[in-house]
């Protein structure tokens, strides 16, 4: 009668959660592979998964076995023994002993040797290196060789705050879009450096099977052959402050011909933003464009009405460094003012010098002193920042 | 000559303790002061409880509805520290003092007044853990510790007032366990009734020893680590900065040399005292008893050399990804050997599933999952996909919530009455297990395929993908925080009165605290028993 009932409830529970994964968005399972990694990966979770659901329910069943049959309530007579005794028993108590040190050291461990090598091998055959730098909270790429040499830009997180505030409906690609895609040549070995300016990040793109840590000061590696053209999306995987889930990766893989074209776009583009480091702005051009620069690069931490989060993050407004001078009388940089303080960084401030070109940084800081509260009124030029490197 | 000492141990027969706080505050009985361990245990465990309900229901949805990032990182954080350091460890201290010197034949612990210091250290501890989150709302620093319970350099290094309170808050953990360790040592050693070799020693004795030895081992470790990111922070040193000749790396080492032996001082008291239960309700002899302790060392072995299989993504040498790969593994091995123990011990015995045996079946399978995913993690390559994603999230829970906390659930049902003389509720015994159980695989299952989907972990907000998951999830945490209460309620009304509990209290039970009175009298022992 139980064991009826118990039989018709399960089946009832196992038909409910198929039609749940009927109806929504559900995965089981890694996303498509597109590198060898990522497919050598899949495979090896497919095998191991099998032998540790098949080991789960074989001892499974031997203990539901035992829970049915060896119970007081069926006047079964418990045993006393405490060992195997014969020579027989023995031997059946080992092998599955043996059986698991099969699975570990030679079903698994051998593959898995072979995985670790194709891993880690970064150098071999790479036909392009790129780095890339971990900041908080946004990654920043360079091209260092090839035709893209020189390339060099930040990718941040391009989903509204509305959206993650809840005020405005969530965009298909909600928390995975940036604003500058990393794109990378379809079928060639990229070898990837990774570093980071601040803390730990780490750089991972499911799809491409990889995971790697950007740490400060050092430099680590890994590679990908991305052998379908596409979008893949990635996210920082390291813990890395507040806005360690506001980081994602996305990267474009274009076949040559386009990839080629999309180099020499960008390339134009770069220089003709730091073109505009030789040109005299007017200040309503400079306060415009620094807002832009500031919601998307400074607001996370200074706030977008500029007052900040302290103690950790000091306000803007009415801020003193702002306020204050930025070069002496003979034009040098004032070591501690409001210039020095974006261009350097100092402690947990980042070092924009590395990151905003000359036009950002002049832009963001004539912004946080003609706006946010401020009225300061003087302007910083891009060509005196350009004068700074 | 002979009446002097008679009269004399009459009036131990009729010792009371004395009431009130100062009872509490300077006990130095084993049972009183199991009794603290286990309440602290308690209360902080709902604590750490509350802490993640907050958590689950800001993930509930995609978005961010209730909490800001910054605190999302701080309540992660502590409800870590507090559900290791200040739920399951003194969980287990709680155990270890109440049983040991009764499976033992001792009267007490062999060093009384360390042990009432080693839990006084812990309500400080708990307030150094919570007080940054109270002085944040008074405007004081910005919060408690926001790293994650690993404390990484450089971000831990960054971080406001609350990594140095967590820092000292470790400090005083770390003290108190080891100086309970030591006298867990001490009194194994020295205090066992005669007859009872260390080959006779009980299960749950064998667990502790090797928790103790590997607790006095890696501590002071972790207690280095943390002084250092101190001086880090606080005077100059730069033992994790590359810019003054240090490797924010070296942290990672430090903390998980302590950090993987961590999870075996976690689980080994859990492991010691399974098979008790096992063997009372399958009312069968402890099965391969050798074999067990044998497994126990070989764990607590190989434990302090894997440490490395939590940072594989950082970039290590290949012979040191095969090696830390390899030796992970072989873990497998004993823990193999312990299975096939506690399921042979169950074969052909003559089973009954009260409470204490439900929570044990449960355990065998739920801690099952656990292992067996953490075999998967440690293949190094598909570990670049697993790492720090919702599938570690899910492995860890199912080996220290399935693994630890209710193995714990089913020692405080096994002893209960033994420590209170009353029997508990059954019937909510038995509807906290099937609660605690099906919940608990409602929250976790679902964040192994979250971890597969590409979900990394440690994030207030998530894509649009992996909102069905999560939502399962967060229903399944609820029930589970939820049904908690059951457990509490049962235990506060048994501790009031109930059924009474007879000495053996359970008919398969075996061991020499099942020959003592439900309650035992004050000082357990007053006549050395003899062991056969």
């Amino acid at each position: 009668m139980a064991l009826q009932y118990l039989r018709n409830a399960g089946l009832g529970v196992w038909l409910a959660l198929w039609s749940l994964a009927a109806h929504a968005d559900y995965t089981w399972n890694f996303p498509t592979p597109v590198t060898p990694v990522a497919l050598d990966t899949l495979h090896v979770h497919n095998k191991f998964m099998i032998i540790i659901m098949v080991i789960f329910l074989v001892v499974l069943g031997i203990m539901i076995y035992s829970i049915i049959n060896h119970r007081k309530s069926k006047g079964f007579q418990a045993a006393k023994f405490t060992g195997p005794s014969t020579k027989s028993q023995v031997f059946w108590t080992l092998v599955p002993f043996v059986i698991l040190l099969y699975i570990d050291f030679i079903l698994m461990g051998i593959p898995a040797y072979h995985s670790i090598v194709l891993m880690e091998d970064t150098k071999n055959d790479a036909e392009m290196v790129i780095k890339v730098t971990g900041l908080q909270w946004r990654w920043q790429y360079e091209y260092m060789d090839g035709d893209a040499q020189g390339i060099k830009f930040v990718s941040n997180l391009a989903t509204p705050q509305d959206q993650i505030e809840n005020k405005a409906d969530k965009g298909e690609n909600y928390l995975l879009e940036v604003d500058n895609h990393l794109v990378l040549p379809v079928d060639k070995k990229v070898r990837i450096l990774l570093t980071s300016n601040d803390v730990i990040h780490t750089w991972w793109v499911p799809q491409f099977g990889v995971a790697r840590d950007a740490i400060p000061g050092f430099l680590r590696e890994t590679w990908v052959k991305i052998e379908q053209p596409g979008t893949y999306r990635g996210q920082c995987k390291e813990l890395c402050g507040k806005g360690h889930g506001f980081m994602p990766v996305v990267v474009d893989a274009l076949p040559e011909d386009q990839y080629k074209q999309w180099v020499a776009a960008k390339k134009q583009e770069l220089d003709a933003a730091s073109a505009g480091a030789d040109k005299e702005w007017t200040k309503e051009d400079l306060i415009a464009h620094g807002k832009e620069v500031y919601d998307k690069n400074c607001a996370v931490c200074h706030q977008i009405t500029g007052a900040g989060l302290p103690p950790a993050f000091p306000p803007l407004t009415g801020s003193k460094i702002v306020a204050g001078p930025n070069f002496d009388a003979g034009g040098k940089l004032l070591v501690d003012s409001h210039v020095d303080r974006v261009f350097n960084g100092k402690n947990v401030m980042p070092a924009w010098k590395g990151v905003l070109n000359d036009v950002d940084i002049a832009a963001v800081v004539t912004y946080e002193r003609n706006a946010l509260g401020n009225s300061v009124g003087d302007v910083v030029q891009p060509s005196q920042i350009k004068a700074l490197r | 000559m002979s009446t002097a000492t008679t009269a004399h141990h009459d009036d131990h027969h009729d010792h009371h303790p004395t009431g009130g706080i100062m009872r509490w505050l300077t006990t130095t009985n084993h049972k009183d002061i199991g009794t603290m361990y286990l309440t602290f245990s308690l209360i902080m465990f709902l604590v750490g409880g509350m802490m993640i309900l907050a958590v689950r229901a800001e993930l509930f949805q995609p978005g961010l509805q209730l909490l800001q990032p910054e605190f999302f990182n701080q309540l992660i954080g502590v409800h870590a520290l507090v559900m290791i350091f200040a739920a399951l460890m003194p969980a287990a201290t709680g155990f270890a003092n109440w049983m040991l010197p009764l499976q033992i034949g001792a009267p007490d612990m062999a060093l009384p007044r360390l042990n009432n210091w080693g839990f006084w250290l812990l309500p400080p501890a708990a307030i150094l853990l919570t007080m940054p989150f109270v002085l944040a709302l008074f405007g004081v620093g910005d919060g408690a510790i926001a790293t994650g319970w690993t404390f990484y350099t450089p971000l831990s290094v960054q971080g406001g007032i609350g990594v140095d309170f967590a820092i000292f808050a470790v400090h005083l953990l770390g003290i108190s366990s080891v100086m309970g360790s030591i006298n867990i040592i001490v009194t194994i050693f020295n205090m066992r009734a005669p007859g009872m070799t260390l080959m006779k020693l009980p299960l749950f004795a064998w667990g502790w020893l090797i928790t103790a030895f590997l607790l006095i081992a890696t501590i002071p470790v972790l207690a280095g680590a943390v002084t250092m990111l101190l001086t880090d922070r606080h005077f100059g040193t730069h033992f994790f900065d590359a810019a003054g000749g240090g490797d924010p790396i070296l942290f990672q080492h430090l903390f998980w040399f302590f950090g993987h032996p961590e999870v075996y001082i976690l689980l080994l008291p859990v492991w010691g005292l399974i098979p008790h239960i096992i063997s009372a309700f399958s009312r069968k002899p402890v099965y391969g008893y050798k074999a067990q302790v044998y497994s126990f060392w070989a764990i607590g072995a190989l434990s302090v050399v894997v440490w490395a299989h939590h940072f594989f993504t950082v970039g290590m040498p290949v012979p040191a990804l095969l090696y830390f790969m390899y030796s992970t593994m072989s873990i497998s091995l004993p823990l193999a050997v312990l299975f096939f123990c506690w399921i042979a011990n169950m074969w052909k015995g003559s089973m009954s599933f009260e409470t204490p045996m439900l929570f044990t079946t449960g355990w065998i399978i739920l801690f099952g999952i656990g292992g067996l995913t953490g075999l998967v993690l440690a293949d190094v390559a598909a570990d670049a996909q697993y790492h720090h994603s919702y599938f570690v999230v899910a492995h860890f829970h199912y080996t220290l919530f399935a693994g630890g906390i209710m193995g714990i659930m089913a020692g405080v049902y096994f002893w209960l009455p033994k420590m209170t003389g009353h029997m508990y509720n059954e019937t909510l015994g038995k509807l906290h297990f099937w609660l605690t159980a099906i919940a608990f695989n409602v929250t976790f299952i679902p964040q192994f395929f979250l971890g597969l989907a590409g979900m990394p972990r440690r994030i207030p907000d998530y894509a649009l993908q992996f909102a069905e998951f999560n939502m399962i999830s967060t229903i399944g945490a609820f029930v589970l925080g939820l049904s908690q209460l059951l457990f509490v309620y049962n235990i506060i009304s048994c501790i009031r009165g109930g059924e009474k509990a007879s000495d053996k209290v359970w008919e398969g039970a075996e061991g020499l605290e099942w020959t003592l009175s439900s309650p035992p009298p004050y000082h357990s022992f007053t006549e050395q028993p003899v062991v056969k």
